[in-house]
């Protein structure tokens, strides 16, 4: 396998962009990138989304974006693994450009949700779960959430403070990111007193329903060295796992065999162990979420992910941060574009770029990026020398 | 057609059919051809007493529009005396007094109404089971 860098990335504010379609900021956040990257060179293209045929009504983005892309006739994909549709968008531009078929292969996550009314992206998101098991009784994805973490309560006597700290400490963080959907700073009271969702998630609990984009552009090092145009970013380890796509089929509800499988692989790729890892980009699309997957990353014991966020373990000057971009909950949840948009945070934290929120002499970041329950999970390790 | 779709569910729902692993006995629902544990492709039907305990549960506050006439409602994880977990609506009690632990037992109801066709769907809920 060649080895592969990182040379280009590209997003844009994500939120409500009711001006904005599919296309316009699936192709925004590609050129965004390729101006970033020093290149105009695409070989193949690589599209991560979730539901564009139940949010948008259109299929088929293997020709609609490269077309309005400009870049007509490249080979084109589209993956899709729910929640984690951009993380594996970017591991196969990966497997593009180390296995020789591409030399320069760019990747795009995008999600357009606010074409539908809430209700309906509820039911989208939903499909991602047991359609004839889960969402056929009437739970949705807090739902699924939100028995894992009365579970996590009970085993772990995990606590409400707990829950709340993790969306405070990443709003504190999105408030620093000009691109978060939600840069709004929040309390732990604001968490404590928002709706019940589903009990015991409440709304300050959940990440919102976005819209959004980003891409990246991805080469061999050896083409990277002569570009030079940013320090050199490489991707030294992949990750991809599975697991059960009920909740109820895992022996243990509290294991996540996916994230702990994908990060072992990512982890062993790369020559690390998690203690090297400067800092993360996690899936938080629920706050009891951020908590089991600190633990199944093994950046904390299992059951000691509450309590490490609450002494700023896990915060911008904590030891190991985590989520510094603001996470899924601050920045914004486009399902298709998180995975990328991870990516994003990361090479802009390993550049020095990231202004405010810079986390100081990063050299090795882990992105973290899981579908469904948990049934799915693509772990990256990033490094600059 | 929406028809086949839930037709073809009818032994689950109503039934509660399942898989049982001639190998190494691990219990399927709804029914499989491979057994995720030992790779098997031999299974003996058998129907789920139905009759279990509450493992996890939540109350739905926010749910799709099938199921707004509905809300609140809980929906849990239950282990059954068979050793599978499997998922359902709680009802016939107050959501708010659930515990984990609670023994409950399935009972045929109605779940709501397929869109368009009208068609009226049935399945399993749990219920509080009070040794009745």
């Amino acid at each position: 396998m060649r080895d592969v860098a990182i040379i280009g990335i590209g997003m844009m504010k994500w939120g409500e962009l009711w001006e904005k379609s599919l296309r316009d900021i699936a192709v925004e956040a590609a050129i965004n990138c390729i101006e970033d990257s020093g290149t105009n060179r695409v070989d193949s293209l690589t599209i991560g989304c979730m539901s564009s045929g139940v949010f948008n009504g259109q299929e088929h983005l293997a020709s609609l974006i490269p077309d309005y892309l400009g870049k007509k006739n490249i080979p084109a994909t589209r993956v899709e693994s729910a929640c984690a549709s951009g993380g594996l968008a970017v591991r196969t531009a990966f497997l593009e450009v180390a296995s020789g078929m591409s030399d320069y292969s760019l990747a795009i996550g995008v999600e357009k949700m606010t074409d539908i009314s809430g209700s309906m992206a509820t039911y989208a998101l939903a499909t991602a779960a047991d359609q004839d098991y889960e969402a056929f009784h009437g739970v949705n994805f807090p739902g699924l959430y939100a028995m894992i973490a009365r579970l996590h309560m009970e085993r772990y006597g995990t606590t409400r403070d707990q829950l709340s700290e993790v969306a405070v400490k990443n709003h504190r963080n999105g408030a620093l990111n000009p691109y978060a959907q939600f840069p709004q700073t929040i309390t732990r009271e604001i968490v404590a007193n928002s709706v019940m969702v589903a009990d015991p998630l409440r709304l300050f609990d959940c990440s919102p329903i976005t819209d959004g984009a980003a891409a990246v552009l991805l080469t061999t090092v050896e083409e990277a060295k002569k570009i030079k145009k940013h320090p050199l970013v490489t991707i030294s380890g992949i990750g991809l796992a599975s697991d059960t796509i009920a909740l109820c089929n895992r022996k243990d509800l509290l294991k996540f065999s996916a994230i702990e499988l994908s990060t072992q692989v990512a982890l062993k790729m790369a020559g690390k162990k998690i203690s090297n890892i400067d800092f993360a980009e996690v899936h938080d699309c629920f706050t009891i979420a951020e908590i089991f997957v600190i633990e199944a990353l093994g950046i904390v014991k299992p059951g000691q992910g509450g309590p490490a966020t609450i002494d700023g373990l896990t915060s911008l000057e904590g030891s190991f941060p985590v989520n510094p971009s603001g996470g899924l909950k601050s920045k914004g949840h486009p399902v298709g574009a998180t995975g990328v948009a991870q990516i994003y945070e990361a090479v802009s934290q390993l550049r020095g770029n990231s202004e405010k929120r810079q986390i100081k002499n990063a050299k090795t970041a882990l992105t973290q990026n899981m579908g469904g329950s948990g049934g799915s999970c693509v772990v990256h390790i990033l490094e600059t020398k | 057609m929406e028809v086949p779709k839930h037709w073809r569910e009818i032994p689950q729902r109503y039934r509660m059919e399942a898989g049982k692993c001639k190998e190494c006995n691990y219990i399927s629902f709804p029914k499989r051809l491979i057994c995720p544990e030992c790779g098997s492709q031999s299974f003996d039907p058998i129907n789920l007493s139905g009759k279990g305990k509450l493992v996890t549960h939540t109350i739905i506050r926010t749910p799709h529009k099938d199921f707004t006439d509905l809300a609140p409602y809980a929906v849990g994880l239950v282990e059954l005396e068979e050793g599978n977990t499997i998922m359902g609506q709680i009802t016939d009690c107050d959501p708010q007094s659930l515990k984990s632990g609670d023994r409950l037992k399935s009972k045929f109801r109605r779940m709501n109404e397929e869109g368009k066709t009208g068609m009226i769907l049935y399945s399993y809920k749990f219920v509080p089971d009070n040794g009745v």
